[in-house]
């Protein structure tokens, strides 16, 4: 099945926790996606595999940059109808507290949605959203 | 304590960190410059199953490893550090099938921020597929890692 496909059949079926099965990044990072309603958090549940300094131990800062980045293009996904995988143009992000051994929740927030490029920031946290442990921007071209 | 610069050496710090052994990160070259880390291609890295395209999360880690890496190779020691921030521009998509290389050098250093940029490659490192910029702060905790601790990993 192409991702074409596999989107449609997702979106027929609502069946959000698939999404993050469609792409093979976020399977191997573990992902999972929740959606309630309006509301869409991608969860990296802890694993032992996302851990860069084992001394502290802290999550690997690439793991959690490559985890928020996945998260802006499953919202994407999710809120839009694109049929194939928007490219990321740039993204940046900024690591505000070191990363728990601990499952990390995301939301994005949809800073402009254009026809041509769109502007999401995410945000990642894991005690309260209050108090995020990285924050990213990314320009991202709509197909 | 000086730190080796034979890429077999660094091999093991990659090889010690969870994450950059699960993307099978591999040393390439280091020098007071700089230093190349490589990628291999893998199925379960892509980000684009219709083009084969190795998502951008995967180079993003890529890079930060690389930068982090080049910061130690200034500094000439194996230093407690974190990523304050990480900017990266995407030129192109990688090509699939092709193991990306990173390569970065830390331009300034201060007491507390290491400033470093770089790129990564396939095939041409004439032909980018990202340029990015990092800063990291350094920091006093716990130190990271020791030498001992690698030569016994």
């Amino acid at each position: 099945m192409s991702l074409t496909e596999t989107l449609a059949d997702i979106r027929a079926r609502a069946d959000w926790a698939a999404l993050a099965q469609a792409l093979p990044f976020a399977r191997t990072l573990g992902l999972r996606v929740d959606v309630r309603g309006e509301s869409f958090t991608c969860v990296m549940p802890f694993n032992q595999k996302l851990i860069g300094n084992p001394a502290l131990p802290a999550l690997h800062g690439g793991a959690i940059g490559g985890y928020l980045e996945c998260t802006g293009i499953l919202h994407l996904l999710w809120s839009t109808q694109a049929t194939a995988v928007p490219k990321t143009i740039d993204f940046s992000i900024d690591y505000l507290l070191s990363g728990r051994p601990q499952d990390t929740y995301a939301h994005v927030y949809t800073v402009k949605l254009g026809r041509r490029v769109s502007n999401l920031r995410i945000e990642a946290w894991q005690t309260t959203p209050d108090k995020p442990i990285a924050v990213a921007i990314m320009n991202v071209l709509m197909r | 304590m000086t730190n080796p610069t034979r890429p077999e050496a660094w091999n093991q710090f990659l090889a010690i960190a969870p994450y950059t052994g699960l993307l099978n990160m591999e040393a390439v070259s280091a020098a007071d410059a700089g230093c190349v880390i490589a990628l291999p291609y893998r199925e379960d890295l892509i980000g684009d199953p219709d083009r084969g395209v190795l998502h951008g999360g995967a180079i993003t880690a890529l890079m930060d490893v690389c930068f982090g890496f080049s910061v130690y190779f200034r500094i000439r020691e194996f230093v407690p550090m974190a990523t304050l921030d990480l900017r990266i521009d995407y030129l192109r998509p990688a090509q699939p099938h092709s193991k990306v290389y990173a390569s970065a050098s830390c331009y300034k250093l201060t007491q507390e921020l290491a400033f470093v940029r770089g790129h990564a490659y396939d095939e041409d490192p004439e032909q980018p597929i990202s340029t990015g910029v990092g800063i990291f702060i350094l920091t006093s905790g716990k130190p990271a890692f020791t030498e001992q601790k690698v030569v016994s990993a």
